[in-house]
């Protein structure tokens, strides 16, 4: 009896010895590169401070009352929740209606897939170098378009003026990130049980029915997560944003992490820098508990 | 026949409805690769002839020289740093996921859950949060402007995502495999080296593909720690590029079609791992 527990004891040691030494690389690079600098973030909130320069001035909340009421901050924060929105509305069913053809469809409809992933592998600064070509007043695919269909030359101004520079990046992401939700909806339809559709279809239901209400409901919990992702992807928006109008005209796209960036990068105001990422932290944080809570799927079939 | 009618019916209205949604699907293949055909077309014009000529109409004549221009301006440089980077912090990371991955899927001890929980939030941090200490951080060790500098964040960023899918993927694996081997006198280790790791290969692959897609088109990090051109990533060669000749548009077009093709050829060769890795771990998100 004693024997056995002290072997117990044993191996139950040798497994916490084991466990440890094979955690321990990703536990301190997290630590390293993650959780510290994010404490960090927080404690320079509190000081006055250029990023280079050794005097370094403790000013305790100075720099959080300053975020609340500045005006710049609060209207980035604004088209964060803007972008956040469409975002979801247009990325996220439009990924599921491409899913659905090509669940659909099956393998004869590869060749959708393939093109229709395209825009996902450019990256964020490529596709802003892109469009910004692609929405130019002159020579632009808008204002050809729009100059072809009037017969003669037409200006169309997207990125130059407000609104439209903002609803212009929104379309811009929805191009960039619809493929990567069509692909997570494609492995969610694929990992509904194929004995289900025979089950629903010997049972006399049509491939609509079948659809909408077996499927979709089926995706419930796979909607939720999209959602978040979408959700929290675009309250943390940068680099194309950065890249292709900078925040512009007149502060109309700027959002959150851009100003951040401009603060501390451009301005070399760290301490207030830091205040704004830390600000952006919590705000990012409450809104996708929020969601969490209010937002409750069943989990099981 | 009255039933045979209603068959035609139902027939005629599902091809109705096909050939719709068939035009929809048309319609959304033509807005995801029109800008692909401005980007290739107009990157094969001569700098003035973009506009004289109009965006739509093919190069008259096809001009050529702008790739040979990109190429012997420093374009491999930055294609050769990023492609260093990314294999080395895919390598990297891999090995230090499939690590944590081990004894949070396969074995029993006292803090498994919590430590579980804690790196899945960490999926949840914005890097810009982190950026300016990881900048000061970098700044003091002597690394900024050293293409080096960017491994461990990518390391780091990448981690949460990677442990949570391999911990789902390993779980899958039967432990009889482990058990008969332990019988044969195989330790924790020799079973992790031997036998889980050749077992998760296919997880690992999908890591690597998405990972790999992200960092090689990672763009904050890089522009933050990198400023001098013989260290930048090829993300960062667009802007210098386009610093460089900023009227040239077909020029820079080029650019843009020599920095994608290289992540589009890939996907092409290894699409059906991407659908397959989705099924195995992100899904039960």
């Amino acid at each position: 009896m004693n024997k056995k527990t002290s072997l117990e004891k044993a191996t139950s040691r040798s497994t916490a010895i084991a466990a440890t030494i094979f955690l321990f690389p990703a536990i301190a690079m997290i630590i390293m590169y993650m959780i510290y600098p994010v404490i960090d973030t927080f404690v320079t909130s509190a000081y006055r401070w250029n990023g280079i320069s050794t005097d370094k001035i403790f000013i305790g909340m100075q720099n959080w009352q300053d975020l609340l009421k500045d005006a710049s901050f609060w209207a980035a924060f604004r088209h964060n929740l803007v972008v956040m929105v469409f975002s979801i509305l247009l990325q996220i069913p439009l990924g599921l209606l491409l899913a659905t053809f090509l669940d659909a469809g099956g393998r004869k409809f590869n060749i959708f897939k393939v093109i229709w992933f395209f825009p996902y592998l450019m990256s964020s600064v490529a596709i802003a170098f892109l469009f910004n070509y692609i929405l130019a007043t002159n020579g632009g695919i808008f204002s050809e378009i729009a100059g072809f269909l009037a017969g003669k030359k037409v200006y169309v101004d997207l990125l130059g003026k407000n609104p439209s520079a903002l609803f212009a990046i929104i379309g811009v992401m929805a191009w960039q990130f619809t493929p990567f939700y069509m692909v997570y909806f494609i492995a969610g339809y694929a990992n509904i049980s194929p004995s289900l559709y025979e089950a629903a279809i010997i049972d006399g239901a049509t491939r609509r029915q079948y659809l909408f209400k077996i499927a979709i409901p089926l995706l419930g919990p796979i909607f939720k997560t999209a959602c978040t992702m979408s959700m929290i992807g675009s309250l943390k928006y940068f680099d194309m944003i950065w890249n292709m109008t900078q925040g512009g005209p007149a502060g109309g796209t700027e959002l959150m992490a851009t100003y951040m960036y401009k603060l501390s990068f451009q301005r070399f105001n760290m301490g207030y820098g830091s205040c704004v990422a830390a600000g952006m932290f919590l705000l990012i944080t409450v809104i996708a508990l929020l969601f969490q809570k209010i937002f409750v799927v069943k989990e099981d079939y | 026949m009255a039933n045979n009618t209603s068959m035609d019916k139902a027939k005629v209205k599902s091809r109705i409805v096909w050939t719709i949604v068939f035009i929809l699907a048309l319609f959304w293949v033509a807005v995801t690769l029109i800008p692909f055909l401005f980007m290739i077309i107009n990157s094969f014009r001569k700098q003035f002839d973009m506009l004289s000529q109009g965006v739509f109409h093919f190069p008259k004549p096809w001009y050529f020289d702008n790739y040979p221009h990109i190429v012997q301006n420093g374009f491999f440089g930055y294609f050769g740093r990023s492609v260093l980077i990314v294999g080395l912090s895919l390598v990297v990371m891999l090995i230090f996921a499939s690590f944590a991955a081990y004894p949070l899927s396969r074995m029993k001890f006292k803090a498994r859950n919590l430590i579980y929980a804690g790196i899945v939030a960490m999926m949840s941090i914005p890097m810009h949060v982190t950026l300016i200490p990881i900048f000061k951080m970098t700044t003091n060790m002597g690394l900024y402007d050293n293409l080096f500098a960017l491994l461990g964040p990518y390391v780091a960023f990448a981690l949460p995502m990677s442990v949570f899918i391999l911990t789902g993927f390993m779980m899958t694996i039967p432990k009889e495999v482990e058990e008969s081997a332990e019988i044969d006198g195989c330790n924790k280790y020799n079973n992790f080296f031997q036998i889980i790791l050749p077992l998760s290969k296919s997880g690992l692959s999908t890591l690597a593909i998405y990972n790999g897609v992200s960092m090689w088109n990672e763009f904050a990090f890089a522009n933050t720690l990198l400023q001098s051109s013989s260290q930048k990533t090829l993300p960062l060669a667009l802007g210098q590029f386009k610093g460089e000749h900023s009227l040239d548009m077909p020029m820079i077009l080029a650019v843009l079609v020599l920095s994608a093709l290289p992540m589009i050829i890939l996907f092409i060769i290894f699409q059906d791992k991407l659908v397959k890795g989705m099924m195995a771990g992100a899904v039960k998100g």
